[in-house]
């Protein structure tokens, strides 16, 4: 097996290369982390987030698996009631479907079956949302679907630093945690710092201070809400970007003081609206920030069609002029 | 072991004879295909059929007990066993503590003889739990919780016995799975049960893929009781099931599922070879679900009388006793364990009625392992909601007024300064 060499140094790196680290840096320290995929082995992914782990850590702990998601996800709740704590990885969103059942039914319910006799520490990588031009089932936002199952709890970073953290914070949860992949911003370079824990896996993040309009979101989103945010900045209004970083849950305290703060909110998601996270966010922040709001939250969603050919992505994606439009709507209601 | 593992037979050839030691009658009469396995029994006499009966006696009578407290409304639904205890009494007694043990829904015999209180399951069907036992507990034999979404256990019990295989080469120190390797010795296995309906499902053939890539130490364990609720086995495969998993590359073999030696015999020598390295296998039980699917279902809309009353002759329990008079067994030992098995069940129905409903946090107890904030939220709001019914209650109470719906008291004081009286 070739040598492994952990992240030393404060460092530069795209966000694929930033999860590549911290799964090898959490494979480094506890034995029972496991790796399971589809072309994860001498490939490293797809995308090459898991690039040179099981040269490192050899085959028995990065196990390509035969090409059948419920097996793979099945399989991994077998090893984690044996003590193991499998992280697999679905190659897209859109594959993630025919492993729905043994997340919905079985993952996130074993535990409570199990009256809590038996953790179920899986974590699911899932590459996710659009922004790359490729074909059906590749350009996806099904966060929703597990934000809305209890047992679960779901994650997207948006930086390379919370991507390292993040990881690595997933693989320790003791619950089965899908963790979200801007597939889009893999490439996109940040710092990482190894030696600066990032905040816990459940907490916001400030992306930008603001007064004016407070506007959440989260993975590749988040981008678009700080372009937004400049072109926002050079019209007079000044926008609170919330890096929402954990889906399930919300950690709502921040962003409600937030809403009281600026007295507007904007949710903005990649998904389709209807029934969303981004509706279930509105509704608890009218709950409990009524008096506060100036005007009713807004969305900005993909619309309630299919993912669009590629062609049309660019429509159908909320890009910072749609968070504008909304910004607009609300600062002048 | 050549014909466990040569696939000859999907190339056409016949079928061989489902392995059999006991026929119907209860004589010691193998089949030529059990002979191969004759060597299992060595050993095997008269003390441990006697518990063999003794195990399927107790089950039956819980089975019915339960079917009683069902109809009597005690139970939200049963799922009953009633002929299916040979295969299951057979292959449990198979199994070394050290296994791991994957149920479907309707191993009553198998949880019994590895420990499990058969008040557990009762407790599931009461609707007091959607466990029963403590699977952690050795006490409960490793013997893993029912899974009522058809086949998804196969998949746990693939990765559980992948964990095994993991283990053994940790323990060697063999860090690479290489594809088409052979398997591991690991000392111990893992034996699954599902039906003849699931083996339509994806999960237990994604399960086989698994099984026979990583060669797991695993035994799949079909029990064909012919019928998956109303559909016959017919309109699941046209191929006997056993077939499908040497299509895999696993090896397979039929047996009469209503006779316990075979049981026994067959799962001894499947359970070793996964113990010892040499791969996953599959036995087909053929056997028959006398009793109906659950206590919602109704046989007779689909199935012949003279079907059930074929398969009520082969009834495993007769076979096993008239074995057992063959070797000697007397008439008071029937009585004594018909008298035992019915003052066990009784003690179930005793227990089960007495059993508390769970106290309403409890749902709340143990969605997450770690600390949640939302469940945390609804969890306080719910206890505060029910303790403002007592506050309401204390109000109330010296009072003449007259209120048909109680309120909370939060609520009560909200309608009264908006004027509204009952």
């Amino acid at each position: 097996m070739s040598e492994i060499q952990l992240l030393q140094e404060r460092t530069e790196l795209p966000l694929v290369k930033a999860i590549n680290e911290g799964l090898r840096a959490a494979m480094a320290a506890d034995e029972s982390v496991l790796l399971m995929g589809e072309d994860i082995g001498p490939l490293g992914g797809v995308f090459r987030v898991t690039d040179k782990l099981q040269a490192e850590f050899g085959s028995a702990r990065v196990l390509d698996t035969p090409l059948a998601e419920a097996g793979i996800i099945g399989s991994a709740i077998g090893l984690a009631m044996r003590g193991y704590r499998p992280v697999v990885e679905i190659q897209f969103e859109g594959f993630i479907f025919p492993g729905f059942n043994q997340i919905v039914t079985q993952l996130a319910k074993l535990t409570n079956r199990h009256e809590g006799a038996i953790p179920m520490p899986v974590v699911i990588r899932v590459p996710y949302g659009g922004h790359i031009g490729a074909i059906e089932h590749h350009q996806e936002s099904p966060e929703s679907y597990f934000a809305h199952t209890p047992g679960l709890r779901v994650v997207s970073p948006s930086t390379p630093h919370d991507a390292y953290w993040m990881i690595q914070q997933a693989i320790a949860s003791p619950d089965p945690v899908l963790f979200f992949e801007p597939k889009s911003k893999y490439w996109q370079k940040g710092e990482v710092d190894p030696a600066a824990p990032s905040a816990e896996l459940h907490r916001t993040r400030l992306a930008r201070a603001g007064t004016d309009c407070t506007v959440v979101g989260h993975g590749a989103m988040v981008t678009t809400l700080l372009q937004a945010a400049e072109i926002a900045e050079s019209e007079g209004t000044s926008l609170e970007i919330v890096d929402l970083r954990s889906l399930a849950p919300v950690d709502y305290e921040p962003l409600l003081a937030s809403v009281r703060k600026t007295g507007r909110l904007v949710v903005a998601q990649e998904a389709q609206g209807g029934a969303s996270l981004g509706s279930e966010i509105a509704a608890t922040v009218a709950e409990h920030a009524f008096y506060s709001l100036q005007a009713p939250v807004l969305r900005v969603s993909g619309y309630d069609v299919p993912f669009p050919p590629a062609r049309l992505e660019g429509v159908y994606l909320p890009d910072a002029d749609r968070v504008l439009e909304a910004v607009d709507r609300t600062m002048h209601y | 072991m050549t014909e466990q593992t040569d696939l000859a037979p999907l190339h056409g050839g016949a079928d061989p004879e489902p392995i059999r030691f006991l026929d119907e009658a209860g004589r010691y009469a193998p089949t030529a295909t059990a002979e191969e396995f004759a060597a299992e029994l060595e050993g095997v006499g008269v003390e441990d059929f006697t518990q063999w009966y003794r195990d399927m006696v107790e089950t039956r009578a819980f089975d019915d007990e339960c079917t009683a407290l069902q109809r009597q409304g005690q139970l939200a639904l049963w799922v009953p066993s009633v002929g299916q205890e040979g295969c299951q009494v057979g292959l449990a007694h198979a199994t070394a503590p050290q296994d791991h043990i994957f149920p479907a829904y309707r191993e009553h015999a198998i949880a019994k003889i590895r420990g499990v209180p058969l008040l557990g399951i009762a407790r599931n069907f009461r609707g007091l739990t959607h466990g029963g036992w403590d699977v952690t507990d050795p006490a409960n034999g490793n013997f893993h919780l029912y899974t009522l979404v058809l086949g998804a256990q196969t998949q746990h019990a693939t990765g559980y016995a992948l964990g095994q295989l993991l283990d053994a080469k940790r323990a060697a120190a063999d860090t690479a799975v290489e594809p088409g390797e052979a398997g591991t010795a690991t000392g111990e296995a893992t034996m699954v049960f599902y039906g003849d309906g699931t083996s339509s499902e994806g999960d237990p053939n994604e399960a086989m893929i698994f099984a026979a890539s990583y060669q797991t130490p695993e035994v799949f364990v079909v029990q064909n009781n012919r019928w998956a609720i109303s559909v016959p086995v017919t309109r699941q495969s046209r191929t006997p099931l056993y077939r499908r998993a040497l299509g895999f590359g696993i090896r397979a073999v039929q047996i009469d599922g209503n006779d316990p030696l075979a049981a026994y015999a067959v799962g001894r020598r499947y359970l070793d070879f996964a113990r010892t390295g040499e791969g996953p296998g599959y036995i087909e039980a053929l056997t028959y679900r006398i009793g109906a699917h659950t206590t919602s279902d109704d046989p007779t809309r689909y199935r012949e009388a003279d079907e059930l009353e074929t398969w009520q002759r082969r009834d495993p329990i007769a076979r096993l006793a008239a074995h057992l008079r063959t070797l000697g067994v007397e008439e008071p030992f029937f009585e004594e364990v018909r008298e035992a098995a019915d003052r066990q069940a009784k003690q179930v129905r005793d227990a089960i009625l007495a059993e508390p409903d769970p106290e309403p946090d409890s749902m709340f107890a143990h969605v997450y392992s770690a600390p949640h904030p939302r469940i945390e939220e609804q969890r306080e709001w719910l206890e505060r909601y029910e303790s403002s019914f007592e506050e309401a209650d204390a109000q109330e109470s010296g009072s003449t007024a007259s209120v048909e719906r109680q309120l909370p008291a939060a609520a009560a004081a909200r309608g009264e300064k908006q004027g509204v009286a009952e």
